[in-house]
Formats: structure tokens, sequence, C-alpha cells
């Protein structure tokens, strides 16, 4: 029992936490800009080497650098906008599939240009996990990880339903006409926007780097889990995003764990194929996903 | 001097066979994106369908990986497109009555959970050291000439291609894709079955791409993970596409050719780089490609040679035949 929270549960809450920032990211991205994201996971790259940028520079632990990070992927974020997606923003928004699916390869090759393609990561050496309860052992990553996630969503659920900027782009995801009659100012909406999807796929890149290690091609690889989060929430539904990520993320790890016999449920090499499997299941039986979203 | 241009010539030879290789892949995706408004961003996954299946059922016994069967190269191909149409009816009944997004996801993912299955399944693939001996035709010719023979197969198959398409298009299936492409609404109010014709040309296209990764494997007598990487099959595909003129089977052929010669020489150019140079050199070869994309995409959407839409072809016709008063 303790292996199964140990090895199993945990990493999963930890790999949950992970998809479901990116998750909320493409589900707000899709809501208000109508466009499946394809860059969202190269953000999340370049939010964990720009964390490795200030580490290196500062000495700092990753958590500190996370706020760094944040700021310069959304910065990012604005430019590529600004240049490459808005020209299109009357175009049939498969156009912008395409620009984007363009930009991932453009941010990830810049990445393997400016660092180099080896893997790095933040800290050397071995950490203990600390250890309740004599036998239940949490890395202190693990620990931070999960608690930054419930502050991070905490800020996204306040800003969504409390503030004014909140309300404008729940307002334009659900009916971007009537958003716009009514004097909502779109382009502010849709930089706010990217500033929240961009700052939260640098912090969940920082905690890949934090609970595994830092290479170019993390990005590409958790792209398809997020999409997937992204559809079993619903998408344009961000808090339904949270509930996919958290489900996706724990499925992936239990789906290796010995439910029949000894042997692993499913071999750890496909492990990243949970998501996919879940998300076809999803298209088949409810594309509008768990939570209602949007259906196209 | 003369060995230099015998070199010279051996390279562009290389560089046309995989140039249409690639144009055999670019027509597919005409198919599925130019002509019927697909996004298929899985090309890899086909392709490493075909390039399997003809592998496996061509390359002699071999106790590394499922079969060889020994089979003839042409039986290989036929089988690789086949095989792409399956997975492609598959994966088209489920995701094209869903938004062409849908279809972008769940195609990279069917790429994705292919590379697994290529990387872990070693008893049918070797794994990630691949399959290698796979036959290639004319190889028995010597240098120049068995070269030639697989690039005069080459032509001939990029022509039988385009014939093939090319007579789709012209035909009222053709005519009914482009309805489709540009209001759906529209055409299912007339009575059209829209995702059955789009189920059609989606494993049509398909079945180009798997022959494509057949043409592959057997050119380069192997076939492991690393080619069905999405960088040099998808993303390439595309731009060659967007470049060349998505709509227009003669623009994919013309863009597949373009895009590989400039991918190919600048390849060339990074090689006389120190190494550790080289490497970073080679990431800014992909930098380029995604800035091409970008510019295309902006500024000359409509590419190298445009689509021509039917009714403007007729009128010009019409004009020739019946001079205006």
């Amino acid at each position: 029992m303790l292996e199964f929270i140990n090895f199993y549960l945990v990493p999963g809450l930890v790999l949950g936490c992970i998809y479901t920032l990116g998750a909320i990211g493409v589900s707000l991205l899709f809501g208000i800009l109508r466009f499946a994201h394809f860059a969202h996971g190269d953000m999340m790259t370049l939010g964990a080497y720009l964390a490795l940028l200030v580490i290196g520079l500062t000495g700092w632990p990753a958590i500190a650098a996370i706020p760094a990070a944040m700021l310069g992927t959304a910065v990012v974020a604005l430019v590529i906008d600004r240049v490459s997606y808005r020209p299109f923003r009357s175009s049939p928004t498969i156009i912008i599939v395409i620009a984007s699916f363009g930009i991932a390869l453009m941010v990830r090759s810049a990445i393997q240009f400016t660092w180099g393609l080896e893997i790095e990561s933040y800290r050397t050496g071995i950490h203990r996990p600390m250890v309740f309860f004599d036998s239940l052992r949490i890395s202190g990553n693990h620990i931070q990880i999960v608690l930054t996630t419930i502050v991070l969503v905490g800020a996204v659920h306040y800003l969504l339903s409390r503030t004014k900027i909140g309300k404008a782009m729940r307002a334009m995801s659900d009916d971007p006409d009537l958003a716009r009659i009514t004097g909502i100012a779109t382009e502010r909406v849709i930089t706010w926007t990217w500033i929240i999807g961009a700052g939260l796929a640098a912090a969940a890149g920082v905690f890949v780097g934090m609970d595994t290690q830092v290479n170019t091609f993390m990005g590409w690889n958790l792209l398809l889990p997020v999409f997937a989060a992204a559809i079993l929430g619903g998408i344009g539904r961000p808090y339904g995003a949270i509930a996919g990520g958290m489900v996706i993320g724990i499925a992936e790890e239990l789906s290796t764990y010995p439910w029949i016999g000894t042997a692993p449920l499913l071999s750890p090499g496909y492990k990243t194929g949970v998501a996919f499997g879940i998300m076809v299941i999803l298209l088949i039986w409810r594309p509008s996903g768990l939570f209602r979203g949007r259906v196209f | 001097m003369e060995q230099m241009m015998f070199g010279i010539m051996m390279y562009l030879v290389a560089l046309l066979t995989i140039g249409g290789i690639y144009a055999v892949i670019a027509l597919g995706l005409n198919m599925h994106w130019g002509v019927s408004g697909l996004f298929n961003a899985g090309i890899a996954g086909f392709f490493a369908i075909g390039a399997y299946t003809s592998a496996i059922l061509t390359t002699p016994t071999s106790i590394k990986h499922l079969g060889g069967f020994d089979l003839p190269v042409w039986l290989g191909m036929l089988a690789s497109m086949i095989a792409a149409g399956i997975v492609a009816y598959a994966v088209g009944r489920i995701c094209l009555r869903l938004r062409s997004d849908y279809l972008a996801i769940a195609t990279i993912g069917i790429a994705e959970i292919f590379r697994l299955v290529l990387k872990n399944e070693s008893w049918m693939t070797n794994g990630t050291r691949g399959i290698a001996n796979v036959p290639k035709p004319f190889e028995d010719l010597g240098t120049p000439w068995s070269q030639l023979a697989f690039l005069a197969v080459v032509i001939v198959i990029v022509a039988a291609v385009y014939v093939v398409v090319e007579r789709a298009l012209n035909a009222p299936w053709g005519r009914v894709m482009r309805a489709i492409r540009e209001n759906d609404d529209a055409a299912e109010a007339a009575g059209k079955d829209v995702v059955r014709f789009r189920l059609e040309a989606f494993v049509f296209g398909a079945m180009f791409m798997g022959l494509g990764g057949a043409m592959t494997a057997h050119s380069f007598k192997f076939i492991g993970p690393e080619a069905t990487e999405p960088l040099l099959t998808t993303f390439l595909v595309w731009v060659m596409l967007i470049i060349g003129g998505s709509g227009n089977n003669r623009g994919a052929i013309l863009g597949a050719i373009i895009v590989w010669a400039i991918w190919s020489m600048t390849q060339i150019l990074t090689g006389f780089l120190p190494p550790d140079l080289a490497v970073r050199a080679a990431t800014l070869r992909v930098f380029l490609v995604g800035l091409l994309l970008q510019v295309v995409l902006q500024r000359f959407s409509r590419g190298l040679i445009p689509e021509k839409s039917p009714t403007a072809a007729a009128a010009t016709i019409s004009q020739k035949v019946t001079p205006a008063p």
C-alpha cells in the first residue's frame, strides 16, 4: 500500500499538476482565440530553460526561478502572438494552427541553438526524500510542485471569477460576438490570455525540470497529454482542465502499477500512450469532455 | 575534374530521388489539406506504417524482427498503401466528424503511438536498431546505373500518382471535395454525404504517405524509428505543400523538390563548419525553414503555383473555343 502511494500515487499527482497547468493554458487559448496552440509544449520547454538560466546566474533554488521564467515566457509569447498569430486573426483558425506548428519548431530550435542538445538538470547530487510516519516518503520537490500548483490555480481562479479582465475573458470565451458588441476590448483580453497561458506553461516546464531533468524535446512529449487533458476537461473550460490534467497524470502513473499479478499492467514504455487512449475513447464517446465544453 | 562532375551528378540524382519521394508524400498531403481541408499533423505515422510494412514483407528472413517474408518490392509497396489506408480509415471514422483541430491532435497522437510501438516491440521491428537489408530495386546494376534506375522508378511512381490524383480532382469527386472544403454546410444541403467524402479523401491521401514511407525504406535499404521523426516527415512536408501551393498537385511536386533541395544543400554548408558549431547550425536550419513557412503563410499564402479554381479554368477554355463577338 505504501509502495503504491510512494511510487505511483504521488508521482501521478505531480504529473497531474504539470498537465493541469499546461491544459489550463490550452483550454483558455482555445476558448478565446479558437485554435489549438501547437507551440504550447515548447513554451513549457522555454520556461524550463529560462529557469535554468536564472539558476545558473543566481544559484537560487528552482522554485525561486519560477516567477522570472513565467515572465520571460509570457513576453516571448506576446511577441510571437504579435508577429506570427495576429495577422491571421480574421483568417480561418486552421491557418494559425499551421503557424503555431512552425512556431513550435522555431522555438525549439532557438532553444537548441542557445543551450545545446545536452540534457540538463537544476541540481546535481542525490536528494533524500522526506519521511513521514516512518514509511511515507515524499520528495521535497514534489511537495513544492503540488503547493505551487495550488497557489497558481488559486490565482487563476481569483482572476477569472473576481477581476474585470477575468470576467471579460469568460464572456469572450462564451460568445465572442456578443463580447465585442458589449464593448469588451478583445485585444486586451487576448494579451492577458497569452500572459496567463504562457506563464502557467512556463511554471509547468520548471516543474518537469525539478521532478526529472530538462531537455529540448520535453515540451513536444508533453503536448499530447496536455491536449488530452484539455479535451477531457472540455475545451474552453479552464476548471475542467484541472480535473482533466489530474485524471490523465494519475492514470498514466497508475497504468504501470501491478494491478493484476506482479507484472506492471502496462509496460512503462507505453505510459505516454495512456493519455492518447483516454483521448480516443473521449472523442468517440463524448467529444465535449467531462464538463460539457464546446463541441466543434 | 571529371570525378568531381561525376560526384555532382550523383548528388543531383540522390537529391531528385529523395525529392521525388517527398513529392509523393506531398501529393498525399495535398489530397488531405489542399483539396479537402483536412489537417493531418501525423504524416510521420502513415509514413512509418508504410515503411515498416514494406520492409517487413520484402526483407529476407531474419531473427531480429518479424518475418522477413522475402516478397517482391512492388508487392511490399502495394501492401504499404493498403496498411496506411486501413489505419487512416480507423482514424477517420473517429475524428472526421469533429472540427479540424481535433483531427490534428488525433493524427499527432497516432504518429506518436506508432513511434512508441516501433521502439518497444522489438520482436516485430527490431526496436531502435531498425530493420536493415531492405531490398532496393536494380541494386546489382553497379554504381551509376543502379541509382539512375531507382530514380527512374521514383519518377514513374510520381508520375503515376500525379495522374491518379489529377484525374480524381477533375472528376466530379474532386469538385465535391472542393465544395466541402469551401462550405460543408452547403455541400451537405446539396445532398452530399460530407463525412463519407472526407473519409475517402483521408484514406486516399494516407495511402500515398504510406507509399512514400515504403519508397524511403527501399531507397535507404534501412528503416529505423529516427526516420519517422515528426520534424523530417511531418513538418517538412507541410512546408513543401504550403510553399509549392496547396490545392495544386504540380505545386506540391515543385514545393517538395525545392524545399528538399534547400534542406539538403544547407546541410552541405553546415558540414563545412567545425563539429561543435555544426550541431548548432543544424538547429538553425530548422529555424530558417520555420521562418520561411511564416513568411510564405503571411505574404504568399497561395504558394508558388496557386490553385486554379475549376470555374476560372473552364472560363478560359470556353473563351478560347468561342471568341467574343
